[in-house]
């Protein structure tokens, strides 16, 4: 069983080695790119392509490792205790299990997605590394071992907005997800609407790239805008030709809301579809 | 196998190991890739590189290593996998002209040329090299790479699998990527996010114990919680700016780097110097008479905890660092060594950003002083600069 390509989710031959081998080799695999680009819809698509249950783990500033493990809940056992609770002899009763727990006492092999690892301490991914190698943690309450039953397959996306830890890369595969080429583009596009109007479609694709290539966008849109952009032009039911400018330079797209999502990066292409009429016609 | 392309890599600033080795030859042996070159360098970009600034130095290397690999190294069987014979027929037409088909014809017609391949494939034993009658590589027999035999069949050198799979290498797409490019407009964002992380250091609550057990006890035993926030350790910066002359551009830009995420240290105070630091710096270039500061003052202003980071080309003459008067500006009673000693000696952690790049800097005489002066923590003006920057002063 290997990953592939599927209808809804256009993957490029490396992203598919890299899927590959992180699954083969059970090692987790780190996806880094521009906001966007399918990071975390990968997750999604392996579990589905691979028939795995997906559990996701979404990191935020204040995630601490500890809680992807268990958390001992000491204040409602301290509560329970000043009730009376009969609960509160055993301290299992306390224990809340986390994402990992989770993954790893499933009785299906599944897909741990470890979202934007970057947003958490430095320290976080360090307190980790023995769990994700050897997948099996210590409780020090219970004083039990937790052990995998199964290897989950580990995804982890980062948006770099932290470098990770030398140790921990050294425990993981890596894929940095390009933008994808005119020509992968439109496979995802069709993928994804399939009964859009093929000229449509084409313009919407040279209008898309023509603003990915100014250079001075503060942020440049990605395939996600991208599928939003068109998405919209289809509910709207623009015909083609609004998209094909007089001048095929720049100028500012219907609906630009979904592409730009900056008011300066707006203001620029208003200046620039201001020069481009100024300048004569040849 | 790979230890040479490891070394290499290793060669050229990859920080690969010996763990991603061994993993490499893991997945090679669990066979997760078909066997082709584009798959194989796939696999070891997944496996060799875990950071996208070094995608384009290993693109290079693997250029360079595997330059001239026309064959995926391999036992026979394999190759004999490689070859259905629709495929290698179409690769025959596709790679030979009309006229080498005519010659093809004259040695006795395709179909008898695919059988003699056959046949050869059969009997051959064990990977092949020169020679007339084998294939291989560089003969010039029939079959084979790199033959002189105008109805020769490329074998493991076609144009399908090879030529594309180096394209994805050499085309070097992740060259703006590296992290030793200077600061452009787009690698300017990620060095304010790198600062913006120099300047966060912890901001959660933590539970606060002594609060807790007094305000439990004044409940009559029933828990109230307290929580305070963790010690917030806000950075402050004090920036010195060489400025008037060639590298105003650059230091102009480092200005308005951290004067964008001023609001994220807790003191963020610049002063500008020309050339070298002697006893005065001003606050504002165009009225700096009115502006001026003793660096005495300074030192009594700023506390030891302000980290200090000097932006300039230090680019002068060398009597403008070492010797008494040697400004050129004004009589300068002590030296600017003696100055940025003061400095080094009283705060912390100090640092030199130089925006001349790195491997200029041994043809200036003065930038080796100084940065002797500053025991070598002077840092180019790169992502990779900034990162090394904001490590050493946060250390």
């Amino acid at each position: 069983m290997s990953f592939k390509s599927t209808k809804s989710y256009i993957a490029t031959r490396d992203l598919e080695v890299a899927v590959n081998a992180a699954v083969a080799l059970q090692r987790p695999l780190l996806v880094k790119g521009e906001p966007g680009t399918g990071k975390t819809v990968l997750a999604h698509e392996v579990s589905r392509a691979l028939g795995m249950p997906l559990i996701e783990w979404h990191i935020k500033s204040t995630t601490k490792a500890q809680q992807g493990l268990y958390e001992y809940d000491a204040v409602s056992r301290l509560r329970d205790g000043q009730l009376g609770d009969e609960r509160v002899h055993d301290i299992g009763n306390y224990i809340v299990r986390g994402k990992l727990w989770e993954a790893f006492e499933a009785e299906q092999q599944s897909v741990l997605l470890i979202d934007e690892i970057d947003k958490a301490d430095i320290e976080f991914p360090n307190d980790l590394l023995l769990e994700l190698d050897r997948m099996q943690f210590y409780v020090y309450e219970t004083r039990k071992t937790v052990v995998a039953k199964q290897r989950p397959i580990v995804i982890i996306t980062s948006n770099n907005e932290k470098e990770l830890p030398d140790a921990f890369l050294r425990r993981c595969f890596f894929h940095y997800i390009r933008f994808p080429d005119r020509e992968t583009m439109e496979q995802i596009v069709q993928s994804h609407f399939p009964d859009v109007k093929q000229e449509l479609a084409r313009e919407a694709l040279n209008v898309f790239f023509q603003i990915r290539g100014v250079n001075e966008l503060k942020k440049k849109p990605a395939t996600s805008e991208l599928l939003d952009w068109l998405k919209l032009l289809m509910i709207e039911d623009l015909p083609p030709e609004v998209l094909r400018s007089a001048d095929s330079k720049v100028v500012l797209p219907p609906l630009h809301g979904a592409l730009l999502k900056n008011e300066q990066d707006v203001h620029l292409f208003e200046r620039l579809a201001f020069l481009s009429r100024r300048q004569p016609q040849r | 196998m790979f230890s040479s392309f490891i070394l290499a890599l290793r060669a050229a600033g990859l920080p690969t190991s010996i763990t991603e080795h061994l993993a490499l030859l893991n997945a090679m042996r669990s066979g997760v890739c078909d066997y082709s070159v584009e798959d194989f360098y796939y696999l070891s970009r997944a496996t060799l590189v875990k950071d996208e600034r070094h995608l384009d130095r290993f693109d290079r290397v693997f250029a360079e290593v595997f330059k001239g690999l026309e064959r995926v190294e391999g036992e026979d069987h394999e190759l004999m996998q490689q070859l259905p014979e629709e495929w290698l027929r179409k690769l025959t037409e596709k790679l030979l002209t009309d006229e080498e088909k005519k010659l093809i014809e004259a040695a006795g017609g395709f179909d008898k040329l695919m059988e003699l391949l056959k046949q050869r494939l059969a009997e051959q034993k064990g990977r092949h090299q020169g020679g007339s009658k084998w294939i291989g590589t560089a003969g010039t027999s029939p079959f084979g790479a790199y033959g002189y035999n105008p109805e020769g069949v490329r074998i493991g050198q076609n144009e399908s699998r090879n030529r594309s799979a180096v394209k994805v290498w050499d085309k070097r797409e992740f060259k703006d990527l590296d992290g030793d490019v200077e600061l452009g407009t787009r690698t300017m964002k990620l060095a304010l996010r790198r600062l913006r992380r120099f300047a966060r250091q912890g901001a959660a609550t933590e539970l606060d114990i002594g609060g807790t057990i007094k305000a439990t006890a004044n409940n009559a035993g029933s828990l109230d919680l307290k929580m305070v926030p963790e010690r917030h350790n806000a950075v402050k910066v004090l920036l010195l700016l060489d400025i008037g002359g060639s590298m105003d551009d650059h230091v102009r830009a480092c200005e308005e780097l951290f004067s964008a995420i001023r609001t994220e240290f807790k003191h963020l105070e610049h002063y500008y110097f020309h050339n070298c630091i002697y006893e005065r710096l001003w606050k504002n270039n165009r009225r700096r008479k009115d502006t001026e500061t003793t660096t005495w003052d300074l030192l009594r202003t700023y506390g030891p905890d302000y980290k200090v980071i000097i932006v300039g080309d230090g680019a002068m003459a060398p009597y403008e660092v070492v010797n008494p008067g040697g400004s050129v500006e004004h009589w300068n009673e002590e030296s600017g060594k003696v100055w940025l000693q003061r400095l080094t000696r009283h705060f912390r952690r100090t640092a030199w950003l130089n925006p001349v790049p790195q491997d200029q800097w041994r043809y200036s005489v003065s930038t080796g002083m100084l940065s002797e002066i500053m025991e070598a923590r002077m840092f180019p003006l790169t992502l990779e600069g900034l990162d090394d920057l904001t490590r050493e002063l946060a250390r």
